[in-house]
């Protein structure tokens, strides 16, 4: 038995690095490849140059796709975190009838297959007589988004005190300002690492974006579209690389920020418990 | 006045009680959630009825014929193209997901029993990969499954092979190691999640009464995640039946799959209601599948005890 359990404890953590070098693998490939000098991706590396992300801000089309896709992420992550903190708040503070069935359906999109929720999207708007453009992608992009949020928003509100609010209510505030000088700071780093997920998934998400946009390419689309010629897959590593790096930056920020709104919720609850 | 009191009865009554309705918990968390459930409602719940409604239509041309016709499930279900496509489709998703799961258990378990004060930097870890460009993921394994991809030139370097494997790329196989990588963090954190809550004294009542490690594992710790792996399989299995872009960028001829022809008539053939019909049969045999496997899920586990 002892033998079996020293192997259990040795096999468990190789096993755990094996993992994380699968997880990794593919991700790593991106910054190396850009790197190199033939366009062909293979090793070992021809040379190293910087040329393919010099080329990049001389690509029309690559800066109009970063305005596209900003400008819809951006509005998708405030709606969305909108849409998110009133389930979020609704869900941990008030009990109701139907709760599941309503919650159940905004989380849905979470485990549909995405290219049906799209395509059901496409139906209707065209039939409304809406010509697609950004402002159809924002609508799926919030769709797909408010999940995300909701579950980064539950996990803010979660712990937090009631009674902090009953107090406030007691001393006179209105609802309002309660919301504004008693909730609202409380919950603003969950709110923030709300926006910032919405964002990354906004910016990287290509299906419903292939669907529901018009003639403006978001940088997915864009991506999407240089994947067919060989010679500038190199291009499309140097860019996917610099997403990389924006994205686990604005991640990093998220994270951090979430940990410090459940610390912050925690600690003000067993001061006043 | 008596009589005008008694008439004013009836406005204040009302008026009392719209506001009792006004403040009560219910009222005020159903209004709340109206923004986000109206556009769940709207955008969603509405949208996927009208794709029922037009699997029934048919289309000529331009015009959409609205009279009620099965003939597009007929053309679903057994036009041999659609039904291989589903059948391939039903089989990736099923092996990916399984796949996932066993390989995503372990992971969560050291996390779960090992990773001590730093269990949350070791899942940050696990999700950053799957906020790098999805698309730029697929390609990747192309890069490495490739003809003189990585994995290739690195098996010919050790010597292990003598020229360049072609069976790696452009099969369902690669689509199944693609979409493996892609849905770990999916499966991983609801499984986790099903780990934490597990009661530490109850694994070492059984390591008391005599249970050994293995046991000990099958008997306590894996019943009591059983929800986590389930929602683990469901969170991986439907959403994957419906990528389209992972069989096109790795796929081949032999790794299409039904999203890819739910797209073309959706694009080039355009060709709604069949397209409605494809999605809408896709939805309901994947969550059928779903279910069964939930089901043979929870009879091993009850078996296995």
């Amino acid at each position: 038995m002892r033998t079996l359990r020293r192997l259990l404890a040795n096999w468990l953590p190789a096993y755990a690095f094996l993992y994380i070098a699968f997880l990794y693998l593919p991700v790593l490939l991106l910054p190396i490849f850009s790197i190199n000098t033939a366009a062909s991706p293979r090793f070992p590396l021809s040379g190293y140059t910087l040329k393919w992300y010099a080329d990049l801000p001389k690509t029309p089309a690559l800066i109009d796709a970063t305005e596209n896709s900003l400008i819809v992420g951006v509005a998708a992550a405030i709606l969305a975190t909108i849409l998110g903190i009133c389930a979020a708040r609704a869900v941990t503070r008030y009990r109701f009838p139907g709760q599941r069935a309503v919650s159940g359906l905004i989380m849905a999109p979470l485990v549909l297959p995405e290219v049906i929720v799209a395509i059901a999207l496409l139906i209707v708007l065209l039939q409304l007589g809406l010509s697609l453009s950004l402002f159809t992608v924002v609508l799926g992009h919030v769709l797909i988004c408010v999940p995300y949020s909701v579950s980064v928003l539950i996990s803010g509100f979660e712990g937090f005190d009631r009674s902090l609010e009953e107090a406030s209510a007691d001393l006179g505030e209105t609802a309002l300002g309660t919301f504004r000088r008693v909730t609202l700071p409380m919950v603003m780093p969950a709110i923030i690492s709300s926006l910032l997920v919405s964002f990354t998934i906004s910016l990287d998400e290509f299906i419903m974006a292939f669907f529901l946009t018009g003639t403006e390419a978001t940088l997915p689309i864009y991506i999407w579209g240089q994947l067919r010629f060989a010679a500038k897959l190199p291009g499309v590593l140097a860019l996917g690389t610099l997403l990389l790096f924006g994205s686990f930056i604005l991640l990093t920020f998220a994270e951090i920020l979430r940990r410090r709104a459940e610390r912050r919720t925690r600690m003000t609850g067993a001061a006043l418990a | 006045m008596t009589a005008a009191a008694e008439g004013s009865r009836p406005f204040v009554a009302p008026r009392a009680r719209s506001s009792r309705l006004l403040q009560s918990e219910a009222f005020q968390g159903f209004a709340l959630i109206s923004p986000p459930f109206l556009y769940a409602l709207v955008l969603l719940a509405v949208p996927i009825l009208i794709v029922i409604a037009h699997s029934f239509w048919t289309q000529n041309y331009l015009t959409i014929d609205r009279t009620f016709t099965l003939e597009q499930y007929r053309i679903a279900l057994t036009e041999p193209i659609y039904r291989d496509l589903l059948f391939r489709s039903l089989y990736i998703s099923l092996v990916v997901s399984i796949t996932t799961v066993v390989l995503a258990y372990p992971i969560a378990y050291y996390i779960s029993f090992h990773g001590g004060q730093h269990k949350s930097l070791w899942l940050f870890l696990i999700t950053i990969p799957f906020w790098t460009s999805y698309l730029l993921r697929v390609m990747s394994w192309k890069v490495i499954l490739g003809y003189g991809g990585v994995l290739n030139s690195g098996l010919m370097e050790l010597g292990i092979i003598n020229e360049p494997l072609t069976s790696l790329l452009y099969n369902s196989n690669a689509v199944i190691i693609t979409l493996t990588h892609a849905w770990a963090a999916f499966a991983i954190l609801p499984i986790y999640v099903s780990l934490e809550k597990v009661d530490r004294s109850l694994i070492e009542a059984a390591t008391d009464l005599g249970d050994g490690p293995f046991r000990r594992f099958l008997r306590v710790t894996l019943p009591l995640t059983l929800p986590g792996v389930i929602s683990a399989i469901l969170i991986v299995m439907i959403p994957t039946v419906g990528d389209f872009v992972t069989p096109k960028l790795v796929g081949g001829k032999d790794g299409v799959m039904i999203a890819n022809a739910i797209q073309a008539q959706f694009g080039k053939a355009a060709n709604w209601p069949l397209g409605a019909a494809l999605s809408v049969t896709t939805l309901i045999i994947v969550s059928a599948m779903a279910g069964i496997t939930v089901l043979i899920i929870r009879t091993a586990a009850r078996f296995a005890r």
